[in-house]
């Protein structure tokens, strides 16, 4: 079933793609395959291989329960989250904050995740900002002033 | 003559304090990587590269780094094999059905030295190997026009998911994946942009390193926390270290055997190291009189594993510096690190920038000797490693990419890049489709279009140009081949699965 949706998904896909290469204008000056020719013949065999998914599914894989789709959710918002805030908020905070977070899902101890948060943001802004000369800040820019 | 003098050339180059440190710290951490669990050579090398940057390393020296982290991986996957039963990497995955028997006999220190020292012969070798076969084919490719390089292209894509897949059509699939993200962004011969979806942020195209480290380094912490770090079993005592001198003498042959197998299985393109192990330990086994013995703390099926997967992993040099194909999931990370430096692996390379090429062969040389230092005598440093839990060793793994990612462009948009190829390759894990071939298709997709459209440039628009000599022909079959014969030679080829798992 999981190979039928995937295969779907990438079916309606590799039509999109399609679709948006038939929309480009070749220019006139073009070369004889020109821009869109490339992109038809690798639609065209993704959506072989994408129905060949669908008409042929693998055996299911073994699904995270609940409870772990729920860790994984967490891991994938605690990583955005860290995505965005290294530029407004410095590197120390939102590396502690995150591995933390990150170290508690793979082990919930709080003495020891909180440990490896502390651990890991100073030890690495040394290493990134001293051994390796990256520009990072540490603080949020606007405590810096 | 020659070979000489471009060696002398290459320990030239390699014998400079900084090269030569380079290859040290490369080896140290190579082996510390390779130790890890959830960390080997592919991802290893993928979250540094970023880093390497920063150093400002001229290409030799980042290609020297690299790959001595590259070999390093290569030894140090087969510690936490035989002591802990679980594969440091997945090239070392063989080295669980014997090294962990021979460990849990009292010999964990045996098998250690003894597959210390079969992995040094197989990556010698193969240095060795390199050193002869590369210039040579080099000189091959130095006919090979635009038909022949979208049929060698061709033949990689075919053969990547080759015998390893389990599914052809997923394996080409991810291919598929690979090539169409590659063509986001602006269109080279004609300066219009293609499936950005009108975003800014892609009319550069998708950087490979992002993809890379997306998908090895953070799908990593997806599967980690999934598996909720169960693998952090309690490993076996390791006693005094002594060289076991009758066994690595009984096994020679074992080595020598597995050597060229794995050289073999390393150069043929899509088929890398795990490959190079799995058909040493087979073939070994068949060989041998008495078969029960495997599985239960052979020496040979320590010795044939570890020296297959490292001399897989030199021989996979081979293609890649060549041709530009690599033929496993590091190389084509290796090759990512050379086209971001603006070196074009291929024929040229040997003639225009052979200091970069023997620069590098003299250096693996050496290294290798420094590896033997660091896995026979050093290993019991290395095993402390394996204390490391994996509630420490993730986020500190998730934080490095990240940061250096950052480091290169300095947008949070090619952080939730990342954070989208790593969502992707979890959901590839999961439906069992490798994740390589996507690497393989974003790195080569755009070489692929430029050699199509420029033959078709040559002959004005006739397709029946690409079959015009007799090299694209063979190509062309052999990709044929190898695409379909494994649907054939699936059911010869069952991988066994380690014991006690």
């Amino acid at each position: 079933m999981s190979d039928r949706i995937f295969g779907s998904i990438l079916t309606i896909l590799a039509l999109t793609f399609f679709v948006s290469a038939t929309q480009l204008e070749s220019p006139f000056f073009a070369d004889p395959l020109g821009p869109k020719n490339f992109p038809f013949i690798v639609s065209g065999a993704a959506l072989i291989c994408s129905i060949t998914m669908i008409i042929k599914p693998d055996k299911d894989p073994l699904w995270p329960d609940v409870k772990t789709l729920i860790k994984l959710f967490t891991a994938l918002v605690v990583l955005i989250l860290y995505a965005f805030s290294l530029k407004t908020f410095g590197f120390l905070l939102p590396t502690a904050l995150a591995s933390a977070a990150l170290s508690y899902l793979i082990q919930p101890s709080i003495f020891k995740s909180s440990a490896t948060g502390l651990i890991l943001s100073l030890s690495l802004f040394t290493i990134f900002k001293f051994g390796l000369g990256l520009s990072l800040f540490p603080f949020p820019k606007f405590l810096l002033g | 003559m020659e070979l000489f003098q471009n060696l002398a050339l290459g320990f030239g180059i390699a014998l400079t304090l900084t090269t030569l440190s380079l290859a040290i710290i490369g080896c140290i951490l190579g082996t510390i990587i390779g130790a890890l669990p959830g960390l080997g050579p592919s991802n290893g090398v993928a979250i540094l590269i970023p880093l390497a940057f920063t150093l400002e390393l001229d290409a030799t020296q980042a290609l020297v780094l690299m790959t001595s982290v590259y070999y390093g991986a290569m030894y140090g996957g087969r510690i936490s094999s035989i002591l802990l039963n679980i594969p440091g990497d997945e090239p070392a995955m063989m080295t669980t059905l014997d090294g962990y028997p021979m460990a849990k006999k009292g010999r964990a220190g045996d098998a250690l030295v003894l597959s210390g020292v079969s992995s040094f012969v197989g990556a010698f070798l193969a240095t060795i190997g390199l050193m002869l076969l590369a210039p040579i084919l080099a000189r091959v490719a130095f006919y090979f026009g635009p038909a022949e390089y979208f049929a060698l292209y061709l033949l990689a894509f075919c053969t990547l998911g080759g015998i390893g897949a389990e599914n052809q059509a997923k394996s080409a699939i991810a291919v598929c994946l690979g090539l169409g993200i590659s063509m986001i962004g602006v269109d080279n011969s004609t300066g219009m942009t293609r499936f950005t979806g009108g975003n800014l942020h892609l009319y550069d195209g998708v950087d490979f390193l992002v993809a890379i480290v997306g998908l090895f380094a953070v799908t990593e912490i997806f599967v980690f926390i999934e598996s909720r770090g169960k693998d952090s079993a309690i490993g076996v005592k390791l006693g005094k270290i002594s060289i076991p001198i009758k066994d690595i003498l009984a096994t020679k042959w074992t080595m020598l055997r597995a050597t060229i197998v794995g050289f073999t299985a390393g150069v043929l393109p899509g088929a890398g190291a795990s490959l190079g192990s799995f058909l040493a330990y087979m073939s070994e086994k068949s060989l041998a009189k008495e078969k029960k013995t495997f599985g239960t703390g052979d020496i040979r099926g320590v010795a044939a594993p570890e020296a297959g997967n490292n001399a897989a992993a030199g021989g996979a040099l081979v293609p890649m510096l060549t041709l530009g194909v690599p033929g496993s999931g590091t190389t084509a990370v290796l090759l990512a690190l050379l086209m971001t430096l603006n070196i074009t692996p291929g024929p040229l390379l040997f003639n225009e920038r052979p200091e970069v090429v023997w620069g590098l062969i003299a250096t693996l040389l050496i290294a290798n000797f420094v590896l033997l230092i660091l896995n026979v005598p050093l290993v019991k440093v290395f095993t402390k490693i394996l204390q490391v839990p994996a509630s420490f060793l993730l986020p500190g793994v998730a934080m490095v990419s990240f940061v250096g990612i950052y480091s290169l462009s300095g947008s949070y948009f090619d952080l939730l890049l990342m954070i989208g190829f790593g969502v992707l390759g979890f959901t590839l894990r999961k439906l069992k489709i490798p994740a390589v071939p996507v690497i393989l298709g974003i790195l080569l997709g755009g070489h692929m279009e430029v050699s199509l459209r420029r033959a078709m440039v040559l002959s004005n628009g006739d397709w029946t140009y690409l079959f015009n000599s007799y090299i694209s022909v063979g190509l062309w079959i052999a990709a044929f081949i190898g695409f379909v014969a494994p649907i054939f030679l699936r059911s010869y080829l069952k991988k066994p699965t380690p014991t006690g798992k």
